[in-house]
């Protein structure tokens, strides 16, 4: 880490969503403002800015991380991941999305990119998450709409579908 | 159910949201990711630490002087462009969006900086001078009353500021009369539905027009408007008040934001650039609004077999340190159903609203509702358990029967449908009470605390826009002219291709209201849902709207899509009329179906829906006579039943009234004294059910947020007025941990008096659930006095009686944490120093030797002769925190005795306190003897109190240790530290 200096901007390289990015902040800049308001992706929201409500949460080289704890700084090399790398293609939502739509496992979605952020990480690391396993990953994050039944279904379905996608022969 | 799931039916069916796709790939937009002009500056709060101070002065200067600031504005700044807001009541006060002489509660307003980034704004805050004056404050609405209170608002002359009472029927005669007289008293706390998302304001000037253009993610209802406008000074339509498409939750709480849309105007004018504010967490659970708290004392009169023929209110209301609009509208929004689901003939309220040192109360999911259930079926409880009756008999009892709709309550309200008997048996067959019940008798017999609670509601909706004036004297009413109704509205328009756009005033945050009109609209019309858009953004100089406008009161449904569906009825009867010309048929044989206007005995005979409904558009001369045109209809629409206050006081407060009727089974942990909700059943009457899906996710998301207001939520103020719950840290919000599963059960009966036969769902939950979970614990303990939120504290002192002190008493001195919340400390001590009195006394009079023996000070500076001002870092345990200082010289005698007072304040909490310092020649140098009392309050206080004890002496003390040394300085270093040892001996010695 190079010596930083307060009174001005620093460049930070990284990889955000898959592509290489070079970034210009002071040494105060949270990673959920670098995020949204220099880069200009606003799908990782803020909502506490004091990492209890997991909205604003990333992944950070694949561990899920509350980009309002982050300094901007502190991503310096690493891989980023957010949101709106979620989906394969614009027009077609990942799984986990499918079913978030399905089981109506959002209402006003300012709480869902962190959720849908910290359950793609459970998913990837462990294929085999069960209810437990979701309500304990989940339990990071404050939901005010749903009452969390349907985000639970939602990511069971989600579990399901990318295990059978795994063993097709199953 | 199966009625609703026709073939070719959309609504009535869980279709998946159109909304979704956008929110889950993260291109929502809120209104912190729309785009903003280039100049836009940002601008930060700096908040009142105080819950009650004067404000002597504010220096501005150097947060002027910092580079990227553009403005910086006090609330005399915004007084000048600005007129105070309206108050609902006729009283002798002003209402501001920021602080002028005085503040009121902790986080109110007190200075505006406008700044190049946020970052910016907030250094810029830092530099801000305040010096405030300390008044004693209120907190408790009981106490507020008292003769001796502190009165917030002098030119009213009590922190009463509005009182009315009612009488309906005969109820004194009924509670003479009665063979029992059944009462209860309960004290309803404050709490918050707080969304994830906060307020956000972008505000633009136009000096040209003298016209404001503001995006807020505001809620309505839109008569805030109205208030907006003239506190701006302006025409309403020099205010043009906009919504982002995408708002992050509500719940009541964004009608909130309406004095930031004010303040942002006003910075956007004074800045001479656009300016946005997005609040943050912090200020956001100190100073946006929550729920009233209430004392309620409810009085039954009661025949021996249960049945109440009598209820007398005493409602205290509590609204915090304004009245701001539509306040005191909580204490009002149930005046037509204040019998709850019951048919009682005699009523008595008397509603009194006071003002306390707390933050100004506003709309919160379930308003009002919370608060009468708690005491209303607290008592229904009470009652059975006096007379020695089943509970469930005394609610079946009493229940409107089924055959009395429409039933004008008492006080006015007109329940519109209902079969509460039906729904109460089907929800005690289908959601096994019997079961529950054995699973209780179970718990016992093994000794463990097992209850189950029961709550029937009726649950209010589409408000009558006229209640509010129910406070009014009946005379002042004639005077002002009636108020009533609750207008809907709704476009739709058909494009030069055929395809369909909706255009509603609703402003939702997450109900899916794109995606049930789409439905609605769709299925009258024959087309696809994808056939039809809809947009819900509100543009008040574009859109059609009033003052009804906006999404509260659960209005939706019944309100909002009954009108987009006769928007669309407009078109369609039109259309079949064109279709009717072409197809040579009558109008009333054409179908909508599949995109195409069929002949219904001839299905060959059909013309596609684009082609008839473009022709307005490109062949107006080919439409029959009296067509007019298809492109556009506009539908207003309100209820005739609501209308104004009869001169009696009588109120419809709102046009739907669905019924809910809960139950559930709670264990409580003998140890711990924690709540686990074993089983929940909810059975609700919405009427006609548009989208099963979203009805039962409303459910869900009312009954989370009443589990967190039953068992865990308070906004928390100390006796000072000192905010304790300011982050989500300290105001827990439940987790999908503490969030059971409910069944939910439904009980259709359609209102007659909506387009589409539905009512109202989203608040029901708040309203039934926080009583039927203190039923529940009430079985369980045998306590009467139930509090919420029921922390496992609290109910560990209903096991275990309160916690008692420690019996080895401490040897230190005594700690006492007052009725005023504040930690009191007090101390004395004493230092020998070689220096003559004379010099020490200088040192005390002296900046610099004071920068030097202060503990943590950065800076002190003198003001005058006898008053210094200190910047400080101060460490307590984990918390370090930065605080003003102010120290002020009295008593003087020199060089003999001084009397130090001084303050502190910070983020993190005040402290406040008096010092006196004498001075005795010795024949080595000088004594230094010393007592002082201290008080500390505000966050800091409620974090650990010996902690702070502790640390409070150990600062106080290096003060006179460094005091000691410099005094003595020169002196052999071992003599020094000799010194210091021995003081520090005294300090202990002194604990």
């Amino acid at each position: 880490m190079p010596r930083l200096n307060a009174a001005r901007k620093h460049t930070i390289d990284f990889t955000l969503n898959g592509k290489a990015v070079s970034a210009e902040a002071e040494n105060r800049m949270l990673l959920s403002d670098l995020l949204r308001h220099e880069i200009g992706l606003t799908g990782t929201h803020v909502g506490c800015e004091h990492g209890v409500c997991g909205a604003c949460t990333v992944q950070i080289d694949g561990k899920p991380a509350r980009a309002c704890l982050t300094l901007a700084q502190q991503v310096r090399g690493s891989d980023v991941r957010t949101v709106e790398a979620l989906a394969p293609d614009p027009a077609v939502l990942s799984p986990l999305q499918a079913a978030f739509r399905r089981h109506h496992g959002l209402q006003c979605g300012f709480c869902t990119p962190g959720i849908l952020m910290s359950l793609d990480a459970l998913l990837r690391e462990q294929p085999d998450a069960g209810r437990e396993d979701i309500r304990e990953h989940l339990s990071g994050h404050l939901c005010r709409c749903t009452g969390y039944a349907t985000i639970v279904e939602a990511a069971l379905a989600a579990a399901e579908e990318q295990r059978k996608e795994e063993t097709p022969n199953a | 159910m199966t009625r609703l799931e026709m073939t070719g039916a959309l609504v009535g069916r869980t279709v998946e949201r159109v909304e979704d796709a956008g929110l889950l790939t993260g291109r929502g937009r809120y209104i912190d990711d729309l785009p903003v002009r280039r100049d836009t500056a940002h601008m930060a709060i700096l908040r009142s630490p105080h819950g009650h101070a004067g404000i002597r002065a504010i220096d501005t200067t150097a947060a002027r002087a910092l580079p990227g600031v553009f403005a910086v504005m006090t609330g005399e700044d915004v007084a000048r462009l600005t007129r105070s807001m309206t108050v609902g009541v006729k009283a002798n006060v002003e209402c501001w969006p920021i602080a002028r002489d005085r503040v009121r509660y902790v986080g109110e307003p007190v200075a505006l900086v406008v700044a190049e980034n946020r970052y910016v704004a907030e250094d810029a805050l830092d530099l801000i001078d305040v010096d405030y004056e300390t008044f004693n404050a209120v907190v408790d609405p009981e106490k507020a009353l008292a003769a001796d209170a502190p009165v917030l608002h002098p030119s009213l002359g009590s922190n009463l500021i509005n009182e009315r009472t009612f009488r309906y029927g005969n109820p004194e005669a009924a509670l003479a009369e009665a063979a029992h007289r059944i009462s209860i008293r309960i004290a309803y706390p404050r709490n918050s539905c707080t969304p994830i998302e906060t307020y956000g304001v972008i505000a633009e000037y136009e000096p040209g027009e003298d016209a404001y253009d503001v995006t807020a993610n505001f809620q309505g209802p839109f008569s805030i408007h109205a208030v907006i406008s003239r506190a701006l000074n302006v025409p309403g339509n020099r205010m043009r008040l906009r919504t982002p498409p995408d708002s992050g939750g509500s719940f009541g709480i964004k009608q909130g934001v309406f004095p930031y849309v004010i303040l942002a105007a006003v910075a956007a004018r004074v800045s001479g650039r656009p300016v946005k504010w997005i609040e943050d967490r912090l200020e956001h659970l100190t100073a946006s609004v929550s729920a009233t708290n209430r004392v309620t004392t409810l009085e039954a009169a009661v025949a021996a077999d249960g049945r109440i023929t009598a209820l007398s209110w005493d409602q205290l209301e509590d609204c915090g340190a304004h009245l701001r609009a539509p306040e005191p509208a909580t204490l009002y929004r149930m005046h037509g159903n204040m019998t709850g689901a019951y048919a009682i003939e005699n009523v008595a309220i008397r509603n009194r609203v006071v003002l306390t040192n707390k933050t100004p109360t506003g709309l919160n999911r379930g308003f009002g509702g919370p608060q009468i259930y708690f005491a209303l079926e607290r008592l229904i409880h009470k009652i059975a358990d006096e007379l020695g009756l089943d509970r469930l008999d005394v609610i079946r009892r009493n229940l409107v029967p089924a055959n009395a709709f429409p039933y004008r309550t008492a006080t006015g309200g007109l329940l519109d449908s209902g079969d509460y008997q039906t729904a109460l048996d089907r929800a005690c067959a289908e959601g096994g009470l019997e079961a529950l019940r054995q699973r209780r008798d179970a718990a016992r017999a093994e000794g463990r605390l097992y209850g189950i609670g029961y709550a029937a509601v009726v649950e209010p909706s589409v408000s009558n826009m006229g209640y509010i004036t129910t406070l009014l004297t009946p005379e002042e009413r004639a005077k002002a002219g009636p108020k009533n109704g609750a207008q809907a509205v709704a476009t739709v328009a058909i494009d030069p291709l055929g395809s369909v756009n909706v255009k509603v005033a609703s402003v939702p945050q997450g109900q899916g209201h794109r995606t049930v009109l789409a439905q609605v609209v769709a299925e009258r019309l024959g087309l696809a849902m994808e056939a039809v858009r809809v947009n819900t953004e509100l543009d008040t100089a574009r859109d059609a709207w009033s003052i009804a406008s906006g999404n509260y009161a659960s209005r939706f449904a019944p309100a909002v899509a009954g009108a987009a569906a006769l928007a669309a009825d407009r078109i369609r009867s039109k259309l079949a009329t064109i279709a009717a010309g072409q197809l040579n048929i009558t109008a009333d044989r054409i179908d909508f179906r599949a995109g195409k206007l069929v002949d219904r005995d001839n299905p060959d005979n059909a013309v596609s829906f684009g082609r008839v409904a473009a022709a307005s558009h490109w062949a107006p001369s080919t439409l029959p006579e009296g067509t007019g045109q298809t492109i556009r209809e506009t539908v207003f629409w309100t209820p005739d039943q609501l209308q104004a206050p009869t001169a009696a006081d009588g109120i419809n407060s709102s046009l739907c009234h669905g019924f809910i009727f809960d139950f559930c089974g709670v264990e409580i942990d003998r140890a711990t004294g924690q709540i686990s909700i074993d089983r929940y059943v909810t059975m609700h009457d919405c009427g006609r059910i548009l989208h099963p899906g979203m009805v039962d996710g409303q459910v869900r998301g009312g009954f989370a947020q009443a589990v967190g207001a039953a068992l865990y939520e308070e906004y928390a103020y100390g006796g000072d007025g000192s905010f304790l719950t300011g982050t989500l840290a300290d105001y827990l919000i439940p987790t999908v941990m503490e969030t059971p599963e409910p069944l939910i059960l439904h009980h259709e009966t359609p209102s007659p008096f909506t387009p589409l036969g539905a009512k109202g769902v989203g608040e029901g939950n708040c309203m039934s659930t926080p009583v039927c979970i203190a039923n529940a614990v009430a079985d369980a303990l045998g306590v009467e006095d139930i509090r919420l939120p029921l922390s496992p504290s609290r109910v560990s002192e209903w096991l275990y009686g309160e916690e008692r002190p420690r019996t080895a008493p401490q040897n230190a001195a005594p700690v006492a944490t007052g009725a005023s919340g504040e930690r009191m400390l007090t101390g004395s001590g004493s230092a020998e120093v070689t220096a003559t009195r004379q010099s020490v006394w200088a040192m005390l009079l002296d900046p610099n030797t004071l920068k030097a023996i202060i503990p943590g000070a950065h800076e002190v500076r003198k003001v005058s002769d006898t008053h210094f001002r200190a910047e400080v870092t101060l460490g307590i345990g984990p918390v370090k925190g930065r605080y003003r200082a102010d120290i002020r010289l009295s008593d003087m005698v020199e060089p003999e005795a001084v009397t130090l007072s001084g303050g502190t304040e910070g983020a993190l909490g005040s402290g406040c306190g008096t010092g006196r310092v004498t001075l005795t020649e010795t024949a080595t140098g000088t004594r230094i003897d010393y007592r002082y009392e201290a008080a500390i309050g505000g966050k800091v206080a409620s974090v650990g109190g010996r902690l702070l004890d502790g640390a409070a002496r150990v600062v106080i003390g290096q003060f006179f240790q460094a005091l000691a040394r410099h005094a003595g300085g020169g002196g052999p270093p071992s003599a020094a530290a000799g010194l210091i040892q021995r003081l520090v001996a005294l300090f202990r010695r002194r604990r």
